[in-house]
C-alpha cells in the first residue's frame, strides 16, 4: 500500500487490471522470502547422515531447491556438498517466481548481522570447518565464495504454473508448501513426483506433510521427523 | 456457550504458569486452548511432551492444516508463526519475527480474533515484553473477552502490565482464579 501511494485496499483491484507492471511488483512484494542458512539443525544433521550417503552412490548428483527464495539454503547445500567431497560432480538447481529474490540469491550477497546466527546454525547441525572460510566479509555485508556459486543454477519456476524442468535425485522444498491449500499442494507434489528418479528424495520442511496429499503411499519415509521421503521404485 | 476457543499469550515465566494451570483444568474441559510460550527456535516439543503428562486435557503442538478440536490444547511450534484460518484450522509461516519473537502471541491473537470474533476468549499471561498487546486489542475490539493475569501476582509483569495499558479487561486475575473463572464460563447453563 505504502509502496504503491493507494489510498484503499480496494483500488488495488483496478490497478492490478489495467497496469501490469504493478500486478508484478505486487506479487513479487507479496511473495515470502524469509530463509535462513542451516534453518533446523537437525534436519541437515539427518541430511548429512541419512541422505549423503545414499547421494555418493549415483556417478552425477542432481539436486533441486524448490522455492529457494534468496537463496541461503542453496548456498548451505553446496557447503555440504563440497565438504563431502561431492561439489565437483554436483548441479544445485535453484528455483523460485520471485525474480528480485533470484537476482539477490545470485549475487550471494548477505547482511554480516546474521552471519552469527547462521554461523551457530551450521555448528550445530554438524558443521566442522570454520564458516567464516565460505565467505568474504565487508563492513556491513558478506559475500559468499565463488566456489559454491560455481555449480549452482539460478532459475524462474513457478511450483504452481509450470512443470518438469529435470530428473533429478533430491527435491528439497521446506516452508514452502505451508503457504498452499490442500489442491494446490497436490499439484506441487505431482510436479516432485514426476521430477524424481526411482528412490530419489524428497525433503519437505519440519512442519509440512504428505498425509494431506495424495503421494503418501508413492514413498517411504525416511526420517519420520525431519520429514525425508524416499520414492518408491 | 457463547465462547468457541481460548487463546493464550505467555513468555517468561510460562513454563511455570502453564504447568499450573494444566495440573488444575478438569478432563472434559470443553473448550480448545491455543497457546503462543515465547521458545528459543532451536527448541524442541520435548517439553510439550512433559506438560501433557501432567494434565488432565490432551495437549500437542499444533499442526500445519490441523482442524481445531474441541477440548483440546494447542502449542506453537518453536520458530514458526501460527494463524488460525476461519474455517478453524491452523496455518503456520516462516514470516519475519514480531516483537522479535516467532511465534508471536499478536500474530496467533490477531488472526484468532478474525476467525472468532466475539466467541474468543484472549488471556495474556506472564512474560517481559509487549507482544500480546495488540492482539489483545484486536479480540476486544471484536468483541473478544480479555482476561489479563494480576501483574502483581505475574513471575514478569510486563507483558500483562502493558496489556491492562491498552485496554479495559474484563478480567485481572491470579492464575488460581483465572482457571476458575474459565472452568464457570465453560460450564452450561451458567452464562
Amino acid at each position: 500500500m505504502a509502496m504503491s501511494g493507494l489510498e484503499e485496499v480496494s483500488q488495488i483491484q483496478s490497478k492490478v487490471l489495467k497496469d501490469e507492471t504493478f500486478a508484478y511488483e505486487l506479487l513479487q512484494d507479496l511473495s515470502i522470502t524469509v530463509t535462513e542458512m542451516f534453518r533446523d539443525k537437525d534436519f541437515y544433521k539427518s541430511l548429512r547422515e541419512n541422505i549423503i550417503p545414499i547421494l555418493k552412490t549415483y556417478p552425477y548428483i542432481k539436486i533441486w531447491h524448490a522455492g529457494c527464495a534468496t537463496g541461503e539454503e542453496a548456498y548451505s547445500m553446496a557447503i555440504i556438498m563440497q565438504e563431502e567431497g561431492l561439489y565437483n560432480r554436483t548441479t544445485i538447481y535453484a528455483t523460485d517466481f520471485n525474480q528480485q529474490a533470484l537476482n539477490k540469491a545470485k549475487e550471494g550477497i548477505f547482511s554480516n548481522a546474521s552471519m552469527k546466527e547462521y554461523t551457530l546454525n551450521y555448528q550445530l547441525s554438524g558443521g566442522k570447518e570454520s564458516f567464516s572460510s565460505y565467505y568474504t566479509s565487508g563492513h556491513d555485508n558478506i559475500i559468499m565464495n565463488q566456489s559454491l556459486k560455481k555449480n549452482i543454477v539460478w532459475a524462474n519456476h513457478n511450483l504452481v504454473t509450470d512443470s518438469v524442468f529435470a530428473e533429478v535425485h533430491l527435491i528439497l522444498c521446506r516452508n514452502v508448501l505451508i503457504y498452499f491449500d490442500v489442491d494446490l499442494q497436490n499439484k506441487v507434489q505431482k510436479l516432485f513426483y514426476e521430477s524424481l528418479i526411482n528412490g530419489g528424495i524428497l525433503c519437505l520442511g519440519s512442519k509440512e506433510s504428505l498425509h494431506f496429499t495424495d503421494f503418501f503411499e508413492k514413498y517411504t519415509e525416511l526420517d519420520k521427523t525431519q520429514r525425508i521421503f524416499k520414492k518408491k521404485y | 456457550m457463547k465462547h468457541e476457543a481460548i487463546v493464550v499469550g505467555v513468555s517468561s515465566g510460562g513454563m511455570n504458569a502453564l504447568k499450573f494451570i494444566f495440573s488444575a483444568l478438569p478432563a472434559g474441559f470443553s473448550l480448545p486452548i491455543i497457546i503462543v510460550q515465547h521458545i528459543s527456535a532451536y527448541s524442541d516439543n520435548g517439553w510439550i511432551k512433559i506438560l501433557n503428562k501432567k494434565s488432565n486435557l490432551t495437549i500437542k503442538e499444533a499442526d500445519e492444516k490441523e482442524k481445531i478440536e474441541t477440548g483440546k490444547v494447542y502449542i506453537a511450534a518453536a520458530n514458526y508463526h501460527l494463524l488460525i484460518e476461519n474455517d478453524k484450522t491452523f496455518s503456520l509461516t516462516i514470516d519475519e519475527h514480531v516483537n522479535f519473537a516467532r511465534p508471536s502471541v499478536d500474530v496467533l491473537f490477531e488472526s484468532a480474533a478474525d476467525a472468532y470474533k466475539e466467541k474468543l476468549i484472549g488471556i495474556v499471561l506472564t512474560g517481559s515484553n509487549s507482544d500480546g498487546t495488540k492482539g489483545i486489542k484486536r479480540i476486544k475490539e471484536l468483541g473478544g473477552m480479555a482476561i489479563i493475569q494480576d501483574p502483581e501476582t505475574a513471575e514478569s509483569s510486563i507483558m500483562p502490565a502493558s496489556a491492562i495499558a491498552a485496554i479495559q479487561p474484563d478480567y485481572i486475575l491470579s492464575l488460581e482464579k483465572i482457571v476458575q473463572l474459565l472452568i464457570k464460563i465453560t460450564q452450561p447453563n451458567k452464562q
